[in-house]
């Protein structure tokens, strides 16, 4: 484990990684697209509906999976002080945010024709509306403030929270439902479960494969970014010191220290 | 023309399946062009602090 | 057990001295509560249907308000600062100043409920398990509220924030403290549900104040 915490050997597995999940994603998509849209047979309950289902589950699977990797990289964080697991929980946290929204909307696409409306407060939609709202939580923690460092702790610990949380809201919201609605029509509500067939796995699993692999390839751009980020900070701060080195006027010329100003005026 | 026709009416479901499969292409290659991008400036970036600091150490 | 009570009855004091803070949060649940009305119309036996849930949101929004008093004084004088210092038992004095809180906002909420919910015509059967719901879930939301206070402490616009993090986590107790009274009005026990709150009382007990106390360090770092 803390063989990954240093963050060259982490990046020099993460970029032995990246063309196979790239590649693999690739391949995949362009396997799994064509079956999903063009030769899988339109299911006898859901018709063609049931092709949406192709990108909603993937989505859905990623905005919890992307959960997890948070809560887990946020973990390590927090009690490792393993400063990779922090920026992959950050890095991955607009793409969860990402895939959360589009579970919904490709959700609420199929239950427009299935259901006959937009949106009904079934458990499982207002569980991922919850979720939704978690992820903005964390993006929104994580970005208010001046101090980079002090929101990576912050949004850590909303995440544990959060993780914490999910089970009992989600848990709740189940149960309210049914107490609400106890006869909702769930025509193939359970969307995959309730038509296990071999032509509706086959372009579901594909693309849960491309959508998974796609996650872990951007992951790698995006921890490539975030590294070089803070390699910028380094770079501007130590810039700064060595202008002050030279010349000390400098310092006050590039930015106001304003825990020097008094200091220097008493002198 | 018409099978093509025929397919893309999905069925009579073709408002449904297709913005699905728009958005989804919109947030997965979004994602990834943003992504892309800001690694693409914050290279740059880092160069060009890297040459400023190399020159400024000389002079 | 000391710097428990030392606390509790510094912030009680506090508040006592500017006892101002808790009229507007109370004053605040009264007025959003009669918003009601004028938004869906008088009918009685409309509000009746929705009497329990009114209360319900419009208190934890008046408590959310109240959040960011509880530790935002002690961050911006640095007496926060001196707690971590001296090695107080942080998750102690968290504990403490949410008793705190929830004795000067939470307990004014219960007590005026029963106030508003004859405005909005909850019917009888619905006032104990009302009045039991709020006892039973505001210790809840003070403690799961500390926990996103200390998060934005020294954050730009951290009330608008505060809100966005704490509401979802708040949906649990508001799905099962609006359930026990429904369950009253329309003859079912409330005992399940009641149980249910007490239970999200003892897990929030024993996890919000570490929580929070990481929270805290990291704010006074």
């Amino acid at each position: 484990m803390h063989r990954f915490a240093n963050p060259t050997q982490f990046m020099r597995i993460a970029n032995a990684i990246y063309p196979w999940a790239a590649g693999l994603s690739v391949i995949l998509f362009l396997i799994g697209l064509p079956i999903a849209l063009i030769t899988s047979p339109p299911d006898y309950q859901q018709s063609e509906t049931v092709r949406i289902m192709y990108v909603h589950v993937p989505s859905a699977w990623l905005a919890l999976m992307i959960y997890g990797i948070m809560a887990g990289g946020s973990a390590a964080f927090l009690i490792w002080r393993h400063p990779m697991a922090n920026l992959a929980a950050k890095a991955s946290a607009p793409m969860g945010a990402v895939f959360t929204g589009l579970a919904l909307i490709t959700g609420m696409l199929w239950g427009q024709p299935m259901w006959g409306t937009f949106w009904v407060w079934d458990g499982r939609l207002t569980s991922f509306l919850i979720l939704f709202f978690l992820y903005l939580g964390y993006l929104a923690l994580g970005d208010a403030f001046e101090d980079s460092e002090r929101g990576d702790k912050a949004a850590a610990i909303l995440c544990l929270v959060g993780s914490v949380n999910i089970p009992i809201i989600h848990f709740s919201v189940e149960w309210w439902n049914t107490l609400h609605q106890p006869s909702i029509v769930k025509l193939g509500g359970d969307g995959v479960k309730s038509t296990v067939d071999g032509s509706i796995l086959l372009p579901l699993f594909l693309m849960l494969g491309a959508f998974t692999f796609y996650y872990f390839a951007v992951l790698v751009l995006r921890l490539r970014s975030e590294l070089l980020a803070a390699k910028i900070r380094n770079a501007r701060m130590s810039q700064v010191a060595t202008h002050a080195a030279i010349d000390p006027a400098a310092e006050g010329r590039l930015f106001v220290d304003s825990a020097r100003l008094p200091r220097a005026s008493a002198e | 023309m018409d099978t093509l026709m025929n397919y893309l009416a999905m069925g009579g479901y073709a408002a449904w399946v297709w913005p699905s499969y728009g958005l989804a292409t919109i947030g997965v290659v979004g994602v990834l062009l943003v992504s892309r991008r800001t690694l693409k400036t914050r290279e740059r970036e880092f160069e060009m602090l890297k040459n400023a600091r190399r020159g400024g150490g000389q002079s | 057990m000391s710097v428990f009570t030392a606390v509790l009855a510094r912030d009680l004091r506090l508040a006592l001295r500017q006892s101002a803070d808790s009229l507007t949060v109370v004053a605040f649940f009264a007025i959003a509560t009669v918003l009601f009305p004028f938004g869906v119309g008088p009918e009685a036996s409309v509000l009746a249907r929705i009497a329990g849930g009114v209360v319900w949101v419009t208190a934890l929004l008046a408590a959310l308000l109240s959040l960011d008093r509880i530790f935002t004084v002690d961050y911006e004088d640095g007496t926060l600062d001196q707690l971590v210092l001296t090695g107080a038992p942080l998750p102690v004095v968290v504990l403490a100043k949410v008793v705190a809180h929830w004795l000067t906002t939470g307990v004014p909420l219960i007590i005026i409920s029963p106030v508003l919910a004859v405005t909005l015509h909850l019917p009888a059967a619905g006032y104990g398990p009302l009045m039991l719901a709020l006892l039973l879930g505001t210790p809840t939301v003070s403690l799961v509220g500390a926990v996103g206070a200390a998060l934005v402490l020294g954050t730009r616009r951290g009330g608008v924030l505060l809100s966005l993090l704490i509401l979802p986590l708040y949906i649990p107790v508001l799905i099962f403290g609006t359930a026990a009274i429904e369950a009253t009005v329309t003859g079912v026990s409330a005992g399940p549900m009641l149980t249910v709150l007490a239970g999200f009382m003892v897990l929030a007990l024993t996890l919000s104040p570490w929580a929070t106390a990481a929270a805290l360090r990291q704010a006074v770092e």
